[in-house]
């Protein structure tokens, strides 16, 4: 579980977060919306421990993240940015690898090795390991690093969760790579010491996959709750300032705009 | 993954280069010196070291040190030149970009201009001490300057910027100094500022050589997190890893290193640019390997650069800086116009 409390976080005297409390439970797909702004990004910096708030607290499971090491946190919790720009040429596997860098010295033991080609083969990466990663698309690119944040906390860690945190992973992605993506945290999250909790800016996409719904407005959380409870034309009218059009088919709900 | 396995190659047949190379440096110049005579001076070093004729002799005191100072001044350009490359996540800064080589070019330009009024005198030492002095300098100039409340990723690019600003002063002084001075220290200078080895000895061996090897072996502990660091400073923070002490390590180990190299032989440039270059296309960019394949075809590139000096207007000797400059110019052009190799 991860827990932040009572978060405020303020630059200049100007809140971005003000007295922010949510929950993230494991095993479930907690997505965090709304407008630019709005304090997303801030909470997602808090939450994974860039930035220290003025005020408020953040626990992984029972213990303050204060509390922990960098470099144990890292064997816990990895994040996974929008687009990753490499300086020099690596392969693929290379940058697959860095993901176990919180996890051995100098170099990788057979298990980091093994544990790499399974987030290959997962992310059916097999053919490209040999590529070098600035030639690949954004798609491609983006599955590399997907592959390489899961690797990073793809062993349990013994008494405490995995925490995977995704900062507009999909930014940059066509329709059908979001899609992939969604299905593949879903798949992931049949292991149920899993935490995940991403910022996304598709309504449709949260409505559609999340559990967990946290709709964030000027550094306060609006709604929180099941993407229903919070997808309503108040909080959208509010958030974004659009009338929104719910259409409803097979039991989903589409959001349009007027 | 498979990349140790692919990378095993290089690091034999570089040193078999290496080894070869020095061998050559040592037996061809004004004077050419056999094995036997090689083996033979190292007896007598411990027998009779008195009575050696003068062939062994100028292999002991003068090819020998001048052979080893190459290797490890080379070493430690071209792996300075990988950290700073790695750390400024840029593939065309050089290890003198922080202020280091215009710093002790400075420094050695006061010695020579104003050494005589100062009366600062250490012997030997004068101009390593004024030359690592300036480079201590300008080095310390270019950090405090760029130490600022903001964090994170300008800080880098501010350093970059606050490197030319002070290499361009510092130049400017060795330029103001080379105009008050008269005509054998104005040539001194310039001899310098072009690197040279000539002035080999045990003494300066013994420094570079534990420079050489401390940096080295401290440079290898952080391959690993500077390799995290290409995806850049916030990703490497997800990894584990403390970017501030990073950063103020890999400098301190670049600076301290060039510095002491620079000190002894002068500015030498290009090594420290087309080494990384030369490995990231052979092997890839993992630091790890750049490192230690760093040390041998750094040592390489100079052994050869300082053979070409020696032999090139023989029995007079051109400076060495000359050389790599002749000869790395158009093999970076070349690297840089590539299509395969990215920036």
């Amino acid at each position: 579980m991860l827990a932040a409390q009572h978060i405020t976080y303020a630059i200049n005297g100007k809140k971005l977060l003000d007295d922010v409390t949510v929950t993230f439970l494991p095993g479930k797909l907690n997505l965090i919306i709304g407008p630019n702004g709005a304090g997303k990004s801030t909470l997602i910096r808090v939450l994974s421990d860039q930035i220290r708030p003025q005020s408020g607290t953040v626990h992984f499971g029972d213990r303050n993240v204060r509390d922990i090491s960098r470099q144990e946190l890292a064997r816990m919790r990895s994040v996974l940015s929008q687009s990753i720009e490499l300086a020099f040429p690596l392969k693929v596997s290379e940058v697959v690898m860095m993901g176990r860098y919180p996890h051995f010295t100098s170099r990788p033991r057979p298990l980091d090795e093994a544990i790499c080609w399974e987030a290959i083969d997962f992310f059916d990466l097999t053919g490209l390991v040999d590529r070098n990663y600035l030639t690949l698309s954004g798609g491609e690119r983006q599955r590399v690093n997907f592959a390489r944040v899961l690797a990073q906390i793809w062993d349990a860690q013994p008494g405490s969760c995995r925490y995977l945190v995704l900062d507009e992973p999909l930014t940059f992605l066509d329709v059908h790579y979001q899609f992939h993506f969604m299905q593949k945290l879903i798949e992931l999250l049949k292991g149920q010491d899993l935490v995940v909790l991403g910022v996304v800016h598709d309504l449709n996409l949260a409505a559609r996959f999340s559990d967990q719904t946290i709709l964030i407005y000027q550094g306060k959380v609006l709604a929180d709750g099941h993407p229903q409870e919070v997808l309503t034309r108040e909080n959208i009218l509010t958030a974004y300032h659009l009338e929104p059009v719910f259409y409803t088919e097979e039991d989903a709900t589409y959001l349009f705009f007027k | 993954m498979k990349g140790s396995k692919q990378y095993a190659g290089t690091f034999p047949i570089l040193l078999a280069l290496l080894i070869l190379g020095t061998l050559s440096g040592i037996r061809f110049g004004a004077v050419q010196i056999s094995l036997e005579e090689m083996f033979s001076a190292l007896q007598n070093q411990f027998l009779s070291p008195e009575t050696m004729p003068l062939n062994e002799r100028i292999f002991m005191e003068i090819r020998l040190p001048r052979a080893i100072l190459c290797l490890l001044v080379g070493a430690s350009l071209a792996v300075g030149g990988v950290l700073m490359q790695a750390l400024f996540r840029n593939p065309i800064v050089e290890p003198g970009l922080v202020g280091t080589s215009s710093g002790a070019a400075f420094g050695s330009a006061l010695y020579f201009v104003l050494g005589a009024t100062f009366q600062f005198n250490a012997g030997e030492w004068t101009l390593p001490l004024a030359a690592c002095g300036g480079a201590l300098l300008a080095t310390f100039m270019v950090f405090s300057l760029s130490q600022s409340k903001q964090s994170g990723k300008s800080a880098i690019t501010t350093l970059l910027l606050m490197g030319i600003a002070v290499n361009a002063l510092f130049l400017s002084g060795v330029g103001f100094l080379s105009y008050l001075a008269r005509d054998p220290q104005a040539r001194s200078i310039t001899f310098w500022n072009l690197g040279t080895l000539s002035g080999a000895n045990w003494h300066s061996v013994l420094i570079v050589g534990i420079s050489t090897l401390v940096c080295v072996v401290l440079a290898l502990r952080y391959a690993k997190s500077l390799n995290a660091l290409m995806m850049g400073e916030e990703e490497a923070g997800f990894l584990g890893i403390d970017i501030g002490r990073l950063k103020l390590y890999v400098l301190l180990i670049n600076v301290i290193m060039v510095a002491i190299a620079t000190a002894f032989v002068g500015v030498i440039g290009f090594v420290g640019l087309i080494v990384p270059h030369l490995l990231r296309i052979l092997n890839g960019s993992d630091n790890r390997f750049l490192i230690l394949n760093s040390v041998l075809l750094g040592g390489l590139l100079l052994t050869a650069a300082d053979l070409m000096a020696r032999l090139l207007l023989r029995p007079a000797e051109l400076p060495i800086g000359i050389v790599t400059s002749v000869v790395g110019v158009p093999v970076f052009i070349f690297l840089l116009r590539r299509k395969d190799y990215f920036f």
